[in-house]
């Protein structure tokens, strides 16, 4: 064996964010290419052919609002006015969730404030009835798809009239109706799941086709790979979204590898096509989006998506990112805020109006409200215990097994015990 | 009138090939998948045929990877599938634990019902067969742990095959592990004398077609007075046999579903036997024979009459060499009956 001298000692690399609290942002690893210069291949094309946009960043939106280049999906007014709506009235939604966890109403919020896009322009550019997998902050996709604000209120609240029994953490809705699927809270369990419903749906010759979403930060879980792996081998009509806000609660995008590589990039290696695209940017959201589901309604197969974003808010009720990042980096964030973007887009095109914003914004808030109240009449989850103890034995199997019987008895037992005021209508007497 | 139902012996591979074969044939949402289940049928041979019968997109190989064998059949489940995975061996399962205990576990509890996963995960495990470590474990407890989810280990061919066909109509997932020991033929432990075929035990007689062998309901194997020995798996022939070669008068349970357990089965021969012995191969710490030892003490605290014994293999990982100085067989499990016997 040959003697190794002289070597210099090993380093650990352990990644830090280009700023932490009290120093200024420094956004220079961020380029900006001009909207409109990023080529657009055909949608059945070679996935090789996409992979220069994978370190690229597919813009349609540039600094005066106009729609540029071959990515400008040709929206008319009133489509872009929708889409507008669609991203408000999420911002107006979590602000009043928000508030209502400050209140004491629920345990548990997260906002998606400055990713609207990427929900609300995906729910646009699919099909009402594709598959949609979504992490826990996509909340604009349900919005968009018109599922009623107060039947999510009842989730946020846990109250007597949600859907899912008090059982779930606030806002992992469940909405199959909606083609929404049950969000997990375990991080990138869905993508292997999506393309598992897309396989599925092209077993069964269907037309409908699956999409999903994860953030940067779970790109490093196994299950990624997994999806990433079984999409590209079976071809699945499956479209993969990665939500790249930046953050992963305190850790930044270096800890799942941002620091080498694009997320886009990790098409490549799976030799699937791959875009990346400005995600504050909601036409190229919206038309990488159509690009991918046109792909994978064709046969082609499957696409990821990186969506560049930032994650203007904490991470939930719970987190206060003023402890480990930049307290400018919200205001300074070159790729600015996609309802801005799009409004001033609207403007410039002689469609909109800052009174009819103005207008809109109250109009949404009221909107909010008016299904606020509607919920609270179902009762807040500080006020206790809304759903009859059978339940929390129900649905764990299709049909309740001795033991579980057993145990639901004992649960009663104490209710009677814990809580003598429980009056029987609200159900639950004892077998 | 009923057609005469038609028998034909099997091995438990076979049988368990037949169940595929039916519930493929019965219902076009059955697909199965796993590593080498395709063109090749298994490196068992459980789905051999089957892609040729039914075609590739029904019956096809997958990528090394447990997380995604599991994930994608979450996915296909809340399509409207019902999908078959296999899992080549019962010590690979681990990589694809989330999606089993975080997901399909409390699809339909976090959902109220809106999406089930109604998957049946098809594993080989147990030892017998020098697989070593990675190879030869049996894992059952930790499924058992696990709220929604159910636990199925057959014993002979004609369990295995109305087990499966119940487990795959079965709309929650079940884990279906296989003892792979007695995949062709019966073991009773004397690992030294040639192996016994299926054809000559009466369990190997399988009806043609469609039947189920419900879930939760264990078997007596054989009825006696002396001993109730809970056993199931590889393990019900092995107990059994130095029952009859001790000549115990012992009850003998094939208890074939562990969760949900058969717990009426096992109160009624408790009670009348006041002895109780637990077999398995499983390691002992927290092992499904703690559960069932805690349950029939609970249950049957006053009928007992001496301590329960609990067999198991030891709290080591599964040796190569001293495969069977590690397996519980004939000598441990005579012991305990001794112990339980002995006034």
């Amino acid at each position: 064996m040959a003697e190794i001298a002289n070597q210099q000692p090993l380093a650990l690399h352990v990644p830090e964010p280009k700023a932490r609290p009290g120093a200024a942002p420094d956004w220079s690893g961020v380029i900006l290419p001009k909207a409109g210069a990023q080529p657009r291949p055909d949608e059945v094309c070679a996935a090789s052919e996409t992979w220069p946009l994978c370190t690229d960043l597919i813009r349609v939106l540039d600094e005066a609002g106009h729609a540029q280049g071959p990515w400008n999906p040709r929206l008319d007014a009133e489509t872009l006015r929708a889409m507008l709506r669609n991203m408000a009235l999420t911002r107006a939604f979590d602000e009043r969730m928000f508030r209502g966890q400050r209140q004491g109403k629920t345990s548990f919020y997260m906002k998606c404030t400055g990713e609207e896009a990427t929900s609300v322009a995906p729910a646009m550019a699919l099909a009402a009835d594709d598959m949609v997998f979504p992490s826990y902050r996509q909340q604009g996709i349900l919005i968009t798809r018109g599922y009623p604000l107060t039947e999510m209120i009842n989730q946020i609240y846990s109250n007597k009239a949600d859907k899912l029994k008090g059982r779930q953490l606030p806002i992992m809705y469940s909405a199959r109706d909606y083609g929404f699927f049950t969000i997990s809270g375990n991080l990138a369990t869905q993508l292997p799941q999506a393309v598992g419903w897309a396989m599925a749906s092209a077993i069964s010759a269907d037309t409908r086709i699956a999409a999903a979403w994860v953030g940067e930060g779970s790109t490093a879980e196994g299950d990624f790979h997994s999806a990433m792996t079984f999409a590209t081998v079976y071809n699945a009509p499956v479209v993969l979204n990665v939500v790249n806000n930046q953050w992963a609660i305190s850790s930044f995008s270096g800890f799942a590898g941002g620091e080498r590589q694009t997320f886009a990039a990790r098409a490549i290696g799976h030799g699937i096509a791959g875009l990346r695209v400005d995600g504050n940017d909601p036409l190229a959201v919206y038309a990488a989006t159509r690009w991918a589901a046109n792909r994978a309604r064709s046969n082609a197969g499957p696409t990821l998506i990186e969506h560049f974003t930032y994650r203007a808010e904490g991470h939930s009720t719970s987190d206060d990112p003023s402890q480990y990042r930049s307290a400018q980096e919200r205001s300074s964030w070159p790729l600015g805020d996609p309802i801005a973007r799009l409004k001033d887009h609207l403007i410039a095109l002689g469609e909109w109006d800052e009174e009819r914003q103005a207008a809109m914004d109250l109009d949404l808030a009221e909107q909010v409200k008016t299904a606020t109240r509607a919920a609270e009449a179902n009762g807040v989850l500080g006020h206790g215990l809304h759903h009859p103890f059978h339940t929390m034995f129900e649905d764990v199997f299709e049909t309740l097994p001795w033991h579980l019987q057993e145990q639901s008895e004992q649960a009663m037992r104490e209710r009677r015990i814990k809580w003598p005021d429980w009056r029987p209508e609200d159900g639950d007497d004892m077998p | 009138m009923s057609e005469p139902v038609t028998c034909r012996r099997m091995t438990m591979i076979e049988a368990i090939n037949d169940a595929l074969d039916v519930m493929m044939a019965r219902d076009p949402s059955v697909v199965i998948m796993g590593e080498d289940v395709g063109y090749f049928g298994g490196v068992f041979r459980a789905t051999a045929g089957l892609q040729k019968k039914y075609g590739k997109t029904r019956v096809f190989d997958t990528p090394i990877s447990e997380c995604g064998i599991i994930g994608v059949a979450v996915g296909m489940g809340a399509y409207g599938l019902r999908p078959v995975p296999e899992i080549q061996f019962a010590d690979y399962i681990y990589p694809g634990l989330d999606q089993l205990v975080s997901e399909a576990a409390r699809l339909r509890y976090r959902s109220a019902g809106e999406f089930i996963a109604p998957l049946t995960v098809r594993s080989p495990f147990g030892g017998g067969i020098f697989g070593g470590q990675t190879h030869s474990q049996s894992p059952e407890a930790l499924f058992t742990h696990v709220a929604g989810l159910k636990t199925v280990i057959p014993s002979n061919p004609h369990d295995a095959k109305g087990l499966l066909i119940a487990a795959i109509e079965d709309n929650d997932p079940v884990i279906f592990f296989e003892p792979k020991r007695i995949y062709n033929g019966p073991f009773t432990g004397a690992y030294d004398r040639p192996v016994e075929p299926w054809s000559k035990h009466p369990d190997s007689e399988v009806p043609e077609g469609h039947y189920t062998v419900p879930l939760g309901k264990a078997r007596v194997v054989r009825e006696g007075e002396g001993v109730t020995v809970l056993a199931y798996g590889t393990m019900v022939h092995v107990a059994h046999a130095v029952c009859v070669d001790k000549g115990v008068d012992a009850e003998v349970i094939d208890l074939r579903t562990l969760v949900p357990l058969d717990i009426e089965t096992i109160k009624q021969s408790v009670r009348k036997t006041g002895r109780c012995m637990i077999v398995h191969e499983a390691t002992r710490t927290g092992g499904f024979g703690a559960e069932l030892s805690a349950l029939v003490q609970e249950h049957c605290f006053y009928e007992l009459e001496v301590p329960i014994e609990r067999v198991t293999g030891f709290d080591t990982p599964y040796p190569h060499s001293l495969e069977w100085a590690y397996f519980p067989g004939a000598v441990r499990i005579g012991e305990a009956l001794d112990r339980i016997c002995k006034d």
